[in-house]
């Protein structure tokens, strides 16, 4: 386990942010998905994001913790690259994303699935057409392929039986769900999952919990899940980060932090743990 | 160290105080706006930019662009044919009173569609197209903006300058003109129809009568100018929707100042372009 002190003595002083990330690509190249090092934002006085240091291997899945406005979701959009960071650099799959042109950003966006909170679906579009989006813009696969392909996607979450239908016209929960969906039609290396369970019932939250594992388990993928749900992040999640006063506080499995002697980790664990 | 230093800055005394600003209040307000203006522009500049420099990259979202096409166009079309018809009618009812006064009613047909394919036809036509199509988009991309969607475009590698604004502007470009041949025939066709209630006369000699000394180049230019008119009702109702902020009230606003822009916007191109036209096509 690392806590703030402990990232200090990793990172140490002289090592530099492109240093480290080009020790650990250089080492395993495939095992980083994804590297954030040093990484400040700030909307106008505000710091959201004050120097947060982050690894990602493939295969793990991350959770992010935090109280609201410490800039989890920020963080998810500046991996994607829908927001700039004011400094620091982040790699995802090897590439420095932070001075690619739009083209080459592209090109990293199709190896990463972004599930937004409130799901995002395009709502001018079915069902259908919201999984076959990107499938039908980053490949070069058939009609009949691309058909086929979104209704074993729409299976993979339970939801093969409403192609047709508008996002209008399905519950929050089902929204999730093809949203998750659209953010694994083409395979990502990387996924980032923003608040996959609020806004839902408990029963809901298990479902979607247990579709996450699931679709872990059938893909390799990093995933970065953004949550306040202390028993969804139990679920799903190798390791947990808490994120406070925009640095990451703690870093380590859920019992790891719920042994942390830190009042603010233990008071955070206690509200729901 | 100060003897103030442990106390709230805010606690302490402003003994000097603030300097006065000797500009008055009017003149300030109108700094602020032309500001406002100019930033605004700026703005509008790099948007306009980053559609331009997103347009010539594969792919050309040909799919989107003919959906647009059609929900530009074709859906455009009755409201146009309407407005057309009810501006040749109003046209020729008022033309029709003020010639036979002064002994010139042989000359209502002619009247009529110089101004119907010179003036009337065109702005109207950008007008009404400003209303029904610059709402339309500033309220959808805006929508799309609060809810993320836009996000999610940009997300799934695709760039939305080009898939949702460049497939608007050039859609509004392309069919501004066929819209505008659509409002023009259907105002010379009703102009008749309003003539020839009072005063019987076939259409084929109102026609003739009427398009006796027009020139081609007094169709084309006026018409095609209202490729100007799509490209600014396209571009400020992207631009507008894009960067719409807050939630429904946001959308709303984003609505209404879509319609208000491009339509003050058509009006002020409007003059620069006749004096243009007046100027290579005298």
């Amino acid at each position: 386990m690392t806590d703030a002190t402990g990232q200090e003595v990793l990172l140490g002083a002289e090592e530099s942010a492109g240093n480290f990330a080009a020790a650990h690509i250089g080492e395993k190249s495939d095992s980083a998905a994804v590297i954030v090092r040093r990484l400040y934002k700030s909307f106008g006085s505000q710091i959201v994001l004050d120097g947060i240091d982050l690894t990602v291997k493939s295969g793990e899945t991350l959770a992010m913790l935090g109280r609201s406005g410490t800039g989890k979701s920020v963080l998810l959009k500046l991996i994607i690259g829908l927001q700039k960071p004011d400094s620091g650099s982040i790699w995802v799959q090897g590439r420095e994303i932070g001075e690619l042109a739009i083209d080459a950003m592209n090109e990293v966006r199709k190896k990463m699935g972004f599930l937004f909170q409130h799901a995002a679906l395009y709502d001018s579009l079915t069902v259908e057409q919201n999984v076959a989006f990107p499938l039908a813009r980053h490949t070069k696969m058939t009609e009949r392929e691309r058909t086929g392909r979104v209704k074993e996607l729409l299976a993979s979450v339970g939801m093969e039986g409403d192609l047709k239908k508008m996002p209008s016209d399905i519950s929050g929960g089902m929204q999730k769900r093809v949203g998750l969906a659209r953010a694994l039609a083409l395979e990502p290396a990387v996924l980032l999952l923003d608040e996959p369970t609020a806004g839902l019932d408990p029963i809901t939250s298990g479902e979607i919990d247990e579709l996450i594992l699931k679709l872990q388990e059938e893909h390799d993928m990093a995933s970065i899940v953004v949550t306040h749900d202390l028993h969804s992040a139990k679920t799903i999640a190798d390791r947990i980060a808490l994120l406070h006063h925009g640095r990451v506080l703690i870093e380590g499995s859920f019992s790891e932090l719920e042994k942390s002697d830190n009042t603010f980790v233990s008071e955070f664990m206690k509200r729901d743990g | 160290m100060s003897q103030n230093a442990s106390i709230p800055h805010r606690l302490i005394s402003q003994d000097t105080e603030p300097a006065r600003s000797y500009v008055p209040q009017p003149i300030r307000y109108v700094v602020d706006v032309i500001n406002l203006f100019l930033e605004w522009l700026g703005e509008l500049g790099f948007f306009t930019w980053q559609v331009l420099r997103s347009a010539f990259r594969r792919p050309f979202e040909g799919r989107e662009l003919m959906r647009q096409l059609d929900e530009i166009g074709s859906k455009s079309l009755p409201l146009v044919a309407l407005a057309g018809a009810a501006i040749g009618a109003v046209l020729s009812l008022e033309s029709r009173s003020s010639l036979v006064r002064f002994g010139a009613k042989s000359m209502l047909p002619a009247a009529l569609v110089f101004s119907i394919i010179h003036e009337t036809g065109p702005i109207v036509t950008g007008l009404v197209v400003a209303g029904r199509v610059g709402a339309g988009i500033g309220a959808e991309l805006g929508s799309m903006k609060v809810t993320e969607q836009i996000d999610a475009i940009e997300a799934s590698g695709v760039n939305p300058y080009k898939y949702l604004a460049f497939t608007r502007i050039v859609a509004c470009m392309l069919m501004l003109p066929l819209l505008t041949i659509a409002a023009d025939f259907c105002g010379v066709l009703f102009g008749w129809v309003a003539d020839t209630l009072a005063d019987p006369i076939s259409f084929h000699k109102f026609f003739n009568q009427g398009f006796h000394r027009a020139t081609f180049s007094d169709f084309l230019a006026p018409t095609f100018r209202t490729a100007i008119f799509g490209l600014i009702i396209g571009l400020i109702g992207c631009f507008q929707g894009m960067r719409t902020k807050g939630g429904t009230e946001g959308v709303g606003l984003s609505a209404t100042s879509s319609v208000v822009l491009s339509s003050l916007f058509v009006i002020l191109a409007d003059v620069i372009l006749v004096k243009l036209i007046l100027v290579f096509f005298p």
